[in-house]
Order: structure tokens, then sequence, then C-alpha cells
């Protein structure tokens, strides 16, 4: 979490902020293209052949680390929405609403990748497993709360009203996580996890963690970009984004 | 594709692309991820610089 | 006019995806969270009659036969008690082998074999490198490391 735990207090007021997100945008933009170019080398070229699956396993290297984030992305993203009722901060909303679209690609990308690999491996794209089901519901919580903000005129209520959709649809989160767990799925269960080492090569675990990393950084790449545009928008009347704009000129 | 983890410096290209008979799963799921993250990076891109013209047209208004 | 039409077709569109959303939920949960039956299951008549359901198990070593045709096969699925006859036509997944677990889909018929629509392999967390894979086996059976398969039954079949 340190993504959320870096005192974002101190820049709490949208107009502090603003800059400083544009100065960190560059910087973890570039780390997330190194994670990438080195991830993707050890996806392909360092991570050796599995001697049941083939090559076809190497979907798990995009497919794991998006569903990771998709899930990461969504606790991420209720916590600000909590923090923005319950303190009424209005940057928290904006984190919230920034989060939302790049957790929507992360959980299409965790579904379409575990639908090609499936396929080869199972036998289908698609199947009413429990822990295909979860993570499809949390793709429609993504949309929902996207839909639900843009659906009310009224910035503040359209904040209010997305946050408690994404605070009752956290309860997911663990559904998604403990599914394997809890049910006789055809889904296989977690490689790793915090109670047992990892059932897989150590150049694979490398690999995996490098994408995760990359995606990581990517998604608060985008998630700082985009708040900028947030913060524009709702604080387009007052006189700093005003004094930006004539400067810009 | 060669020996598993000792044979990479063996691989030719036509072995990475076919994937041992899965090219089509895994260069589409690596396909579609790359497509998706480039159109919103475009995306975000584009709302930011729409962003900036329709503000900028709102204090010239403003003015004029 | 136009921001109240973008607005209900959001509030429409919303709904749809709710009410969808809210059909699947249930309809998973009414047929797949009890995932499938045993064969020990089946052999105790527990598994619904003249109805699709889905039958889990290994695939017995051994017990594979393919007709002429190429596309059907015979197999047997086993919890190790019990064994239940499949048929299946049809392109098998391809981690389908002996000693795999595998899931499938169909009707048993009055004779007592199950007519697979559809089979599915599932397959477990691990993965490695054959030559992993191997030593492994190796170590474990004390020689013999001529499939991966054995690696599986050897550990399904403690019993």
């Amino acid at each position: 979490m340190a993504f959320a735990g870096i005192n974002w207090f101190k820049y709490s007021s949208p107009a502090s902020f603003y800059p400083v997100a544009g100065k960190m945008i560059p910087w973890v933009a570039s780390v997330a293209v190194i994670l990438a170019v080195i991830g993707l080398y050890f996806s392909f070229f360092v991570a050796p052949t599995d001697y049941q699956q083939g090559e076809a396993y190497r979907i798990m290297f995009i497919h794991v680390p998006a569903a990771w984030m998709s899930m990461f992305i969504y606790v991420v993203m209720a916590g600000y929405a909590a923090m923005g009722l319950i303190f009424n901060t209005r940057l928290s909303a904006m984190m919230a609403s920034s989060l939302a679209p790049t957790g929507a690609l992360f959980t299409f990308v965790a579904l379409w990748t575990g639908a090609l690999w499936g396929k080869p491996m199972w036998g289908a794209w698609w199947v009413w497993d429990a822990r295909l089901t979860t993570e499809l519901i949390l793709l429609f919580l993504y949309i929902g709360f996207m839909s639900l903000e843009a659906a009310i005129d009224d910035p503040r209520r359209a904040s209010r009203s997305s946050g408690l959709l994404a605070i009752v649809g956290v309860v997911n989160v663990p559904i998604i996580y403990f599914s394997v767990k809890w049910w006789n799925t055809l889904h296989q269960g977690a490689s790793i996890s915090f109670d047992k080492a990892p059932s897989m090569a150590s150049t694979m675990l490398t690999a995996m963690l490098l994408m995760t990393f990359a995606f990581w950084m990517y998604t608060i790449a985008m998630v700082l970009y985009r708040v900028r545009c947030e913060i524009l928008e709702r604080e387009r009347h007052s006189e700093w984004v005003m004094a930006l704009v004539e400067e810009r000129k | 594709m060669g020996d598993g983890s000792g044979g990479r410096a063996k691989m030719n290209w036509s072995d990475f692309f076919t994937m041992g008979g899965y090219g089509f799963y895994v260069w589409g799921s690596y396909g579609v991820t790359a497509l998706l993250i480039i159109i919103e990076i475009i995306w975000v891109l584009q709302r930011r610089k729409a962003l900036l013209n329709r503000l900028a047209r709102m204090s010239r208004l403003s003015k004029g | 006019m136009k921001p109240r039409h973008k607005r209900l077709l959001f509030i429409v569109a919303g709904l749809a995806g709710i009410g969808i959303a809210a059909t699947l939920i249930l309809n998973a949960f009414n047929s797949n969270m009890v995932f499938f039956f045993s064969p020990s299951q089946v052999a105790a008549n527990e598994a619904p009659e003249g109805r699709s359901f889905r039958l889990g198990g290994l695939v017995t070593e051994g017990s594979v036969e393919r007709e002429d045709d190429g596309l059907t096969v015979h197999f047997t699925v086993t919890d190790n008690q019990k064994s239940i006859p499949v048929v299946f036509t049809g392109i098998l997944p391809d981690l389908f082998r002996e000693g795999q677990g595998v899931i499938t889909q169909g009707r048993l018929g009055a004779d007592g074999v199950f007519r697979a629509d559809d089979v599915l392999a599932k397959h477990d967390e691990t993965y490695m490198p054959p030559e992993v894979a191997d030593a492994l086996e190796k170590a474990k059976s004390g020689g013999n490391p001529s499939t991966t398969s054995s690696l599986i039954t050897s550990e399904g079949g403690k019993q």
C-alpha cells in the first residue's frame, strides 16, 4: 500500500497536489516501462517451459498480475471513497474516480487472458466457476461505479452515491480471493499465498513479480494523470486554475 | 522449445512466435493487453488536451 | 434536453447492467457452487437423474480407449473408491491425461455409462520446468521417471 501509504495528507488540497502529481508522472511512467521491459524479457526468455502446460502457461505473467491489480485497485478505490465520505476531503473522491477505469481495464484483462488460457488447458473459454463469476462481478462493480458517477450531474452527490457503491462492493474482493478455497472450483488454488512457499520455479516467480510492479507503476502514472484532469475540471472556477490556464496561453 | 531452462540460446524466432502451438492464445493475451493499455494512454492524453482547450475557451469568454 | 437524455441513458444502462449481473449471479449460485459430483456420489444415486450434471474425478490409469473415428473416447473417472465409465465424442483439452483431474458435464445413461457433452481438465497451481518435475518424481517414486502423470496419481492414490 505504498501508494496509499505516503503521507498524502500534506498534499490533500487539490491545489498543492496538482503540481506534485505532475512532477511524479514522468518518473513513475519511466519505472513502469523499465520494469515492463525486464518483466517481458523474463517472461519469454528466462522463465522455463512448464512441465504440464508447455508454453501456454506464459499467459500467467499477465493474467495473475492483472487479477491481483484488479482486486488491489478496488480496495484502494473503496478506501479513498470511504475517506471521502468520512472526512469529506475533496481529493479522495477524485482519486477514487481516477482509479476506476484502470481497475476496470485490469479486470477485463484478467478475464480475457483467463479465457485464452482456459480454452487450451481446461477446454473451455468460460465456466460458471466461483472464481470466474466473482471476478466478472468485480467488472460489473467497476462499470456500475463509473456509470453511477457519470449519471449524476452534481459532482458531490455523484461521488457520494458512487462511493457508497464502491464501499458496499468491497465485500466481493475477499470472496474472489478465497473462492478457490471455499468451493470446489475448476480454477486451481493460489500458487503464491501467505501460508506456504510459492509452488513455482523462482524465475517464473521473478517474471510475475516484475510484471506486477510494472502494472502497479503504470496504474499510479495513469491515476496521477487522470486525477490532474479531475482537479482542473472540478476546480475550474478557482483562481489558481484560471491563472494556470492563462499562463499556458 | 529447446530443452527448457537451459535451451534459451538455441531458441529461434519461429519457435518464439508459435509458442509450442499456443501462439494464438499467448499472443492473443499479450496483444489485447498491450492494445488496451495503448488505448487507455491515448484516451487519457486526449482528455487532458480537450479539457485544457475547453478551459482556455472559457477564460477567453469570461474576459471578452 | 440533452443532459437529461444522457442521464436517462446512463440510468437505463446501469439498471440493465445490474439486472444482467443479478441474473448471472443467481444462475451461477443456483447451478454451480456445488461444482461437481464424485463417482461415489453417482454410484450412490445422489446425482440428479435424467438431468445434466457434472462429474469430477481422476481419469483412471490405463482406462483411456479411442475409437477408430479418432474423436470418440472411452475412459473411467474415479475417486479411488468408485469408478464411472464415461464416453465422449469431441476434442479433449490438451491437459487431458491418465491420472489427471477432469470435470465432465453430461447425463448418466440407463446402462450406467456417463455420456459427456463436455470434458474439462483441472490442473493444479504448481508450475515448474520439466527437468525439475522429472527429478522430483525420481526422488519420490525411486525410479520410473517416464511420465509426469504418475506424480499426480501417487499423491491421489495414497488411501
